[in-house]
C-alpha cells in the first residue's frame, strides 16, 4: 500500500485580483522507501503542493483535496492537533535556505532538542544525548562541541546537515526535501545528496526531492513528476523519462540543457515564459509555448492519462501513434 | 568608439600575476589579518573569445571580476586592458578605459535600480560617458533593446514589471550600451530557470559574434561552461589550480580539484558522469588557508610534500596544472 496518496490537491489564494490557483488538482502517490523527484520551474507549484501536505499553507491560502492519506491516517478527517503530531514526526520537510530556516538566536543543539521534545518529551540529558547522535548521523565532525554552535558559526553545508538532523529527529517515514542543495557549492551539494540517499536507504525512508536541476533528478530519483503552471504534466520512471519524454514540455526542458548540445552554437529554447497565476491560458496550459500545439490544444484541456507506461497530460504525447 | 581599435590579434586583457590582498580587522587591538583573495593569476583573453573562471564560493572569482572591471586596484601584478597598462593610467585614462570593460551581475533583481525606468537605466551610461543629446541617447537605447529581445513599449517600464530572464536582458543591454570590448559576466544565468537560461545563453553567444566581445565568464556550473567557453581557468582559494583549453580541461582534467568538481556535478546523461570521488569536508576559510597546497585538506592524494611545498602552476601537455602529482594520479 502506498505510504502517501493524494487526490486532486488544489491550493488557491484569494487576492484582490480574484482567486488564483497555485496548485491545480494534483494527484500522486509515494511508495514506502522510494525516491520521487519533482521537477518544475519557478511558479510551477512544486513547493506549494508540498507545503500543503505538511499543513504549512497559511491564510489566505486555501487547501482542498478529494483524498489525502498518509500511513493509514486520513489527513482530511483528523484535526489540526493530530495533524501536527504527524507533521514534523512521521512526515518531515527540509528547505532550500538553511541559513534562513534556522533561528539565529538559539544554538543548533537547542533547535534539534526542541524537535525531540515536541514529539517525544524526554529529559534534558536524554535529549542532548539524542541530539549528539543525530549530528553524528548527518556527518557533522565533533558533534559534542558543535551542538553548542549558533547557525552563523557554521557553513551553509553544515547548517543544511543540521536541518536534516532536525528532520530526522522524529524518525520520519517520509522526508520532503525542497531544493535542499540549491544554495550550496557543487562539492558540498554532492555530499548532501549522498547523505540524503544514504539515510533514505538505511532507514527505508521515502524521499520526495523537489528540484529544478534535471541532473540532480537523474542521479537520485527512481521516479519523476514534472510540474508546469500548477499541474502535473508528466510522470514516469526516471530512466524512461530521460530517454523518451512524452510531454513536449519535458522534452523541451531536456533539450535546453547545455550538456545535451555539445558543440552547438545555439541551445534549443522554449519560447516565452511560464504564465502567471492570473494569466493562465485556456486549454492546455503549455500550448502557447509548444511547438506541436494546434487548435484543439487551445480549447480543450488535456487530462492526465496513462500512455505507454507513463502518465501524460497531452493530446498528442511524443513518440506515440497520437503524436503530431 | 574613439581612438584606434585594438587589432584582432592582440589580446584585449593581459593579466600577469594579479593579486589582491584585503586587510581584515580581527578585533580592536589585534593586528589586521591579511586575506589573500586572489594570488598570482595570469591569463590573456582575445577578442571574440570566452574565458570561463570556475570555482566555488570564496575562490576569488568575484574579486578577479572586480579587478578586471577596474572597481578594485590589484595589490600586485599587472593588468593590461585593450593594450593599455592600468596601474600607470591617469584618472582620465582610467575613466576612458572603463568604457571598454562592462559587467553583468548574477542577480537581475539586485542589479537594477527599482526606481528607474528601463529607458533611464539604459541611457545612464551614455549620459556619463558621452556627449550625445537626449534624442540620440533614447534612440541608441531603443536600438539596443530591440537587439536583446525587449519590446519598444518596455522603454517606460520599471524593473519590477519584468521577469528574471527579461531583467537579465536589460542588464546585458546596459552593459553593451557603450560598445565595450570586454564583458565580465558573473554567474549570469545561475538565478534563472532552465528554459530561460538557454534563451539568455543564446543571446550572449549571438552578441559575442555580432560585436566581437571578449567574455570573462564566471560560473560554478560546469555544464554551462562546457557550452560557452574557449578557455577554462579553475580557481581554488584564490589561486589557479588548472588552466587550459576547454577541450583539454574537460577531456583530461588533471588537478584533483577539477576532477572533484566534475564528479560532483550532476549530469543527466550517464556518459558524462564520472565515478563520484568523494571530496572530504568543505572549503577552508581564506583567512586561514592550509600550508602548502590549498586543496590538500580535502584531497585524497595528498602527501606530506603537499603540506610542505606549494605546487607551482606548470605546463603539462598543453595545459597548466598546480599539483605535485599531476602526472601520476
Amino acid at each position: 500500500m502506498a505510504l502517501l496518496e493524494i487526490e486532486d490537491l488544489s491550493v488557491s489564494f484569494v487576492t484582490a485580483r480574484g482567486r488564483l490557483r497555485a496548485v491545480d488538482a494534483v494527484t500522486f502517490a509515494v511508495e514506502p522507501g522510494e525516491v520521487l523527484g519533482v521537477v518544475g520551474e519557478s511558479g510551477s507549484g512544486k513547493s506549494v503542493s508540498m507545503l500543503a501536505l505538511m499543513g504549512l499553507v497559511a491564510a489566505p491560502g486555501e487547501v482542498s483535496a478529494r483524498r489525502m492519506q498518509f500511513g493509514g491516517h486520513d489527513l482530511l478527517a483528523i484535526g489540526p492537533r493530530e495533524r501536527r503530531r504527524i507533521a514534523g514526526k512521521d512526515m518531515a520537510m527540509i528547505f532550500q535556505e538553511p541559513m534562513t530556516s534556522l533561528n539565529p538566536c538559539f544554538t543548533v543543539g537547542h533547535q534539534i532538542g526542541e524537535a525531540i521534545e515536541v514529539h517525544f518529551g524526554k529529559g534534558r540529558r536524554e535529549r542532548r544525548h539524542r541530539t549528539v547522535e543525530l549530528l553524528e548521523l548527518v556527518g557533522i565532525p565533533a558533534p559534542e562541541s558543535r551542538i553548542d554552535s549558533y547557525p552563523h558559526q557554521l557553513s551553509g553545508g553544515m547548517n543544511q546537515r543540521v536541518m536534516i538532523a532536525m528532520a530526522l529527529a522524529g524518525n520520519p517515514r517520509l522526508l520532503l526535501a525542497d531544493e535542499p542543495t540549491t544554495a550550496l557549492d557543487v562539492t558540498v551539494q554532492a555530499q548532501i545528496l549522498d547523505l540524503l540517499l544514504k539515510i533514505q536507504r538505511e532507514r527505508d525512508m521515502a524521499l520526495v526531492l523537489i528540484t529544478h536541476d534535471m541532473g540532480v533528478i537523474a542521479e537520485t530519483a527512481s521516479r519523476v513528476m514534472v510540474m508546469y503552471a500548477g499541474q502535473i504534466v508528466e510522470e514516469q520512471s526516471t530512466q524512461s523519462l530521460l530517454a523518451t519524454p512524452r510531454h513536449p514540455y519535458t522534452a523541451a526542458l531536456l533539450d535546453a540543457l547545455p550538456e545535451r548540445s555539445p558543440g552547438a552554437a545555439r541551445l534549443p529554447t522554449i519560447p516565452g515564459m511560464v504564465p502567471g497565476l492570473d494569466a493562465r491560458p485556456s486549454g492546455c496550459l503549455f500550448h502557447p509555448r509548444c511547438h506541436f500545439a494546434d487548435r484543439r490544444c487551445g480549447s480543450e484541456h488535456p487530462e492526465l492519462r496513462p500512455v505507454a507506461g507513463s502518465q501524460v497530460r497531452c493530446h498528442y504525447p511524443l513518440g506515440t501513434a497520437e503524436a503530431r | 568608439m574613439n581612438g584606434e581599435p585594438p587589432s584582432a590579434s592582440e589580446p584585449v586583457v593581459v593579466a600577469q600575476r594579479l593579486s589582491k590582498v584585503y586587510r581584515v580587522s580581527s578585533g580592536p587591538f589585534a593586528k589586521p589579518a591579511e586575506l589573500h583573495a586572489v594570488a598570482d593569476v595570469s591569463f590573456t583573453l582575445a577578442r571574440g573569445k570566452t574565458l570561463a573562471v570556475v570555482g566555488e564560493s570564496g575562490c576569488g572569482k568575484s574579486t578577479l571580476a572586480r579587478m578586471i572591471t577596474l572597481i578594485e586596484k590589484p595589490t600586485a601584478g599587472s593588468l593590461r586592458l585593450v593594450g593599455q597598462e592600468t596601474a600607470t593610467a591617469s584618472m582620465a585614462e582610467t575613466k576612458a578605459l572603463r568604457r571598454h570593460v562592462q559587467i553583468v551581475f548574477q542577480d537581475p533583481y539586485g542589479s537594477l535600480n527599482p526606481r528607474h525606468k528601463i529607458g533611464t537605466i539604459l541611457t545612464e551610461p551614455l549620459v556619463i560617458n558621452t556627449d550625445l543629446g537626449a534624442a540620440e541617447r533614447a534612440e541608441q537605447a531603443r536600438a539596443m533593446m530591440a537587439r536583446v529581445g525587449l519590446r519598444p513599449e518596455h522603454y517606460g517600464r520599471f524593473p519590477h514589471m519584468f521577469s528574471g530572464g527579461q531583467r537579465q536582458r536589460i542588464a546585458i543591454a546596459r552593459a553593451l550600451m557603450l560598445h565595450p570590448d570586454i564583458v565580465v559576466t558573473d554567474e549570469p544565468v545561475s538565478a534563472l530557470d532552465l528554459s530561460i537560461q538557454a534563451q539568455v545563453l543564446n543571446l550572449l553567444m549571438d552578441l559575442q559574434q555580432e560585436f566581437g566581445l571578449a567574455y570573462l565568464f564566471i560560473s560554478h556550473a560546469l555544464s554551462v561552461v562546457r557550452h560557452v567557453a574557449d578557455e577554462v581557468m579553475v580557481m581554488y582559494l584564490g589561486r589557479v589550480v588548472e588552466q587550459g583549453s576547454k577541450e583539454t580541461i574537460f577531456a583530461h582534467p588533471r588537478h584533483p580539484y577539477t576532477r572533484a568538481l566534475h564528479a560532483s556535478t550532476p549530469f543527466v546523461d550517464q556518459a558524462l558522469r564520472s565515478r563520484r570521488e568523494p571530496v572530504i569536508g568543505e572549503p577552508p576559510s581564506p583567512l586561514d588557508p592550509p600550508s602548502g597546497c590549498g586543496f590538500r585538506t580535502r584531497c585524497r592524494h595528498a602527501t606530506e610534500r603537499c603540506a610542505m611545498e606549494r605546487p607551482e602552476l606548470r605546463p603539462i601537455n598543453g595545459q597548466l596544472v598546480a599539483c605535485h602529482y599531476a602526472e601520476t594520479i
